[in-house]
């Protein structure tokens, strides 16, 4: 057991040190410069020299490679080059929508997505199930900023219920801020929710077709409550794979419709900070969601461990 | 019973329509594409600095009003030398900074000395090159000595990269920018919204605003969205493609304007085959502009001959010096040694003008034989290649900057081109404050520059402005990079 969790542990370890190199020399290897950026078209090559300088980017690679490294395991993320801010409150910043957000969607994704495939699996191969499936399909395969233009109009601009978009602090007017997460939090779901809905349809289905439910069945118990009380719970464990895997994406794959409803999340952040070649942002940005993404792996790999006791055996 | 109800609902609701009016009255919101990556205009050359800074938080000692003429700021009036090299100015009395600190003459020294240092990092530092040095009077009145006469000086005090800051917050100005204006930062919420408020101790005529709040909203649809959920009340800048969803609309006016956006067909003159001058005459005459403005600007855009803004009374039409000819083209390459036209490649920064226009060029340069392969880049990469190491064939892009023909005076420039003639004109126009003077070498430049095709020149971008119809008082033109609030207001 304690080797388990020691090996997942330096597992996670590795991940992060590998990443941090990645990202580092692919960054490095990007075309362009931030000091030029900052200072346009018809800045002189004397004063792009001296913003250079100033932010340190004339120092050799692996020195400054170390000096990030060195920095972060003291929490200190540096200060951006072209927002001339730290970093990590920056980052916080930016998490205190990307987070909540995230969080939304994903509550939205399962209150939609649970009910919808259990109810499909009920009524396998009926018109229900059918209609059901063909609703799934649709939901993923439209593209979620397209819905987010939709729901927009329909509610901001012809209705006027909530707002287009923008993001009001939470410490300044916490219902405003709330009402802010509602589309795009609709909007990320919807996708979500239909693979949810997919997957828990399937398991479920699979998993009625067992032993276990037969002798469930054979001890009294209707279909109905042996697919309830035995059947839900074991076609959870795919259902929890991917919600972990969709949260990953959440966390890192907003920007889209961060752009559309213009809410201030990481991805916009990253986004922004790529095209203005702000390499410190990036690198201590993307390190940060290499953190978060393995993190929640790791946790869902531990938590696998205490519910299934077959994964604690040194083989896993 | 009923009637007094529903009477009483009346009222209310008229309460509350008119509250909801009067608190409206003096605020406003605006929609802006690029957010600023900081806030100090002095150390940085992105327009969206100046839509939000310039002379609302921060002032020169003049500024530029909106037909581009100069106007005090806080230096209350000036005297110049006859030999046009020490320039005397009064400043205003009673101004203080926002954190409180006053403004005097040693304000001014700070700010000129801190743009002139070693390690200065303002973008325009050139501009100020010939300020030999600034000494102050007395608190009120400070005195520069140019190294040689500067027709442009008293423009380039108004711009953004020139205006005064103090030594007690200059270096966090970035962040937290501390100036003179009528209105004093609140705050950022990065990502979101930069909000400015009224200042109430301002030295000049308070503005009807009391409140302005930039909104960031890049996308063109979500901008269009929250304009007609009045989510915003406008805009300077809308993107042409969708303003016909506006025009017609009671609720808005459309602001068609001009702005000191050049935007040419960039040409690397040091390379083959663009170094001889027959195959940048050919290109000139394969150029369709009308074409081009339609597909690139929707039709928004004014056609340009040389590098210089139609709306300056210094411009000289030039549009005919190679009008729309491919035969001509055709003979001029094959006199050229290129009868059957050569490949070229043309990178193309991530702006839609740029991007349309070079599929336009490349299907117009098509026909006369010039094969074009389009390379769309970023805009970190497009300066990397093109302006820094001059790495490109052809590029399509806009120069903002007023009066900066003065590029083509310096052969170290990504266009490559080295004409001492040119040099030596422009050098006398620098030197020259006569009105007259000035227009005539500027004229001479600009035929110079569209004789030798040095680059193909397209169409100066225009501004289009969408705003709330009950709004008065923004700049049509956009002379120089700003939103200016002194005189927007709400009208019935």
């Amino acid at each position: 057991m304690i080797l388990y969790f020691l090996r997942r542990f330096l597992g996670f370890a590795a991940t992060l040190f590998i990443a941090a190199v990645v990202i580092f020399v692919l960054l490095d290897l990007l075309p362009g410069d931030p000091a030029r950026f900052i200072l346009g078209i018809n800045a002189s090559a004397d004063a792009v020299a001296s913003l250079r300088a100033q932010m340190g980017l004339d120092a050799p690679a692996h020195e400054r490679f170390f000096s990030w490294v060195g920095g972060m395991l003291q929490g200190d993320f540096g200060v951006s080059h072209t927002q001339r801010r730290d970093v990590a409150g920056l980052i916080a910043e930016r998490l205190s929508v990307t987070l909540p957000l995230t969080v939304v969607a994903m509550v939205l994704s399962v209150a939609i997505g649970l009910p919808l495939g259990i109810l499909a699996a009920r009524r396998r191969g009926k018109a229900t199930d059918t209609g059901l499936m063909v609703l799934a399909q649709v939901g993923i395969a439209v593209p979620n900023f397209w819905f987010g233009m939709l729901l927009s109009l329909l509610f901001a601009v012809t209705l006027r219920w909530l707002p287009t978009g923008g993001f009001t602090p939470w410490n300044e007017d916490f219902w405003a801020a709330a009402r802010g997460m509602v589309l795009p939090g609709l909007a990320l779901a919807l996708p979500q929710a239909s693979i949810l809905a997919r997957v828990m349809r399937t398991a479920l289905v699979d998993v009625t077709g067992q032993d276990f439910i037969r002798t469930a069945r054979a001890k009294g118990m209707t279909t109905g409550e042996a697919v309830w009380r035995h059947g839900v719970r074991n076609a959870l464990l795919p259902v929890l794979t991917i919600l972990g895997l969709q949260f990953a994406f959440l966390v890192a794959g907003t920007i889209i419709v961060e752009n559309v409803f213009y809410l201030p999340g990481l991805g916009r952040l990253i986004y922004t900070a790529i095209s203005e070649r702000d390499l410190i942002l990036v690198r201590s940005a993307t390190i940060v969601l290499v953190l978060v993404v393995s993190l929640v792996s790791l946790i869902v790999d531990l938590t696998y461990a205490l519910v299934d006791p077959r994964l604690r055996r040194g083989d896993a | 019973m009923i009637k007094t109800k529903s009477l009483g609902l009346t009222l209310t609701a008229l309460l509350l329509a008119t509250s909801a009016a009067l608190a409206q009255s003096t605020e406003i919101r605006i929609g802006v594409a690029l957010e600023p990556p900081a806030l100090d205009p002095t150390a940085g050359a992105a327009e969206a600095i100046d839509v939000v800074v310039y002379q609302n938080v921060f002032e020169g000692l003049t500024r530029v009003d909106q037909n581009g003429a100069v106007q005090p700021g806080l230096a209350e009036s000036w005297t110049v030398s006859d030999d046009g090299l020490t320039y005397t100015f009064k400043l205003h009395d009673g101004v203080t900074f926002h954190d409180g600190t006053s403004f005097d003459a040693e304000d001014v020294k700070f700010t000129f000395e801190r743009i002139l240092a070693e390690d200065s990092v303002n973008a325009q530092k050139a501009l100020y090159a010939p300020i030999a040095s600034v000494n102050v009077i007395d608190p009120l009145t400070v005195e520069f000595t140019l190294s040689r006469p500067d027709g442009m000086f008293l423009f380039n005090l108004g711009r953004g990269d020139a205006v005064i800051v103090a030594p007690e917050s200059a270096e966090n100005n970035a962040n937290e920018p501390i100036g003179t204006g009528p209105f004093h930062f609140v705050q950022w919420d990065r990502g979101s919204r930069v909000v400015l408020e009224q200042n109430g101790a301002y030295w000049g005529e308070k503005p009807a605003l009391t409140k302005a709040t930039y909104r960031f909203i890049g996308d063109t649809a979500t901008l269009t969205n929250a304009l007609l959920a009045g989510d915003v009340d406008g805009t300077n800048n809308f993107a042409p493609e969708a303003l016909a969803v506006f025009e017609g609309n009671p609720q808005f006016k459309v602001l068609v304007g001009s702005t000191e956006g050049e935007t040419i067909l960039g040409t690397n003159n040091a390379k083959e085959p663009f170094s001889d001058l027959r195959v940048r005459q050919a290109m000139a005459h394969a150029l369709n502009r009308q074409e081009i403005i339609d597909g690139a600007t929707y039709g928004y855009g004014v056609a340009i001959g040389t590098h210089f803004a139609p709306q300056h009374p210094y411009y000289l039409d030039l549009t005919e010096t190679y009008p729309y000819d491919p035969e001509a083209a055709k003979a001029l390459l094959a006199e050229a040694g290129y009868p059957d036209g050569f490949s070229a490649t043309m990178k193309l920064p991530p702006v839609a003008y740029a991007r349309l226009s070079g599929q336009i060029i490349a299907s117009q340069f098509a026909e006369v034989g010039i094969k074009v392969e389009l390379i769309n880049t970023e805009w970190a990469q497009w300066l990397e290649d093109v302006l820094t190491n001059k790495d490109f064939d052809l590029t399509v892009i806009s120069h903002v900057e007023p009066f900066d023909v003065g590029i083509y005076a310096d052969p170290n420039y990504y266009f490559g081109y080295n004409n001492a003639d040119l040099q030596a004109l422009n050098e006398q126009l620098n030197a020259t404050t006569d009105d007259g003077k000035r227009k005539e070498l500027a004229q001479q430049i600009q035929t110079i520059i569209s004789e030798d095709a040095v680059n193909g020149y397209l169409f100066e971008l225009a501004q289009t402005g969408v705003w709330n119809a009950k709004l008065e008082g923004m700049w049509q033109n956009s002379p120089i990079e700003g939103v200016v609030l002194r005189d927007i207001r709400w009208v019935d």
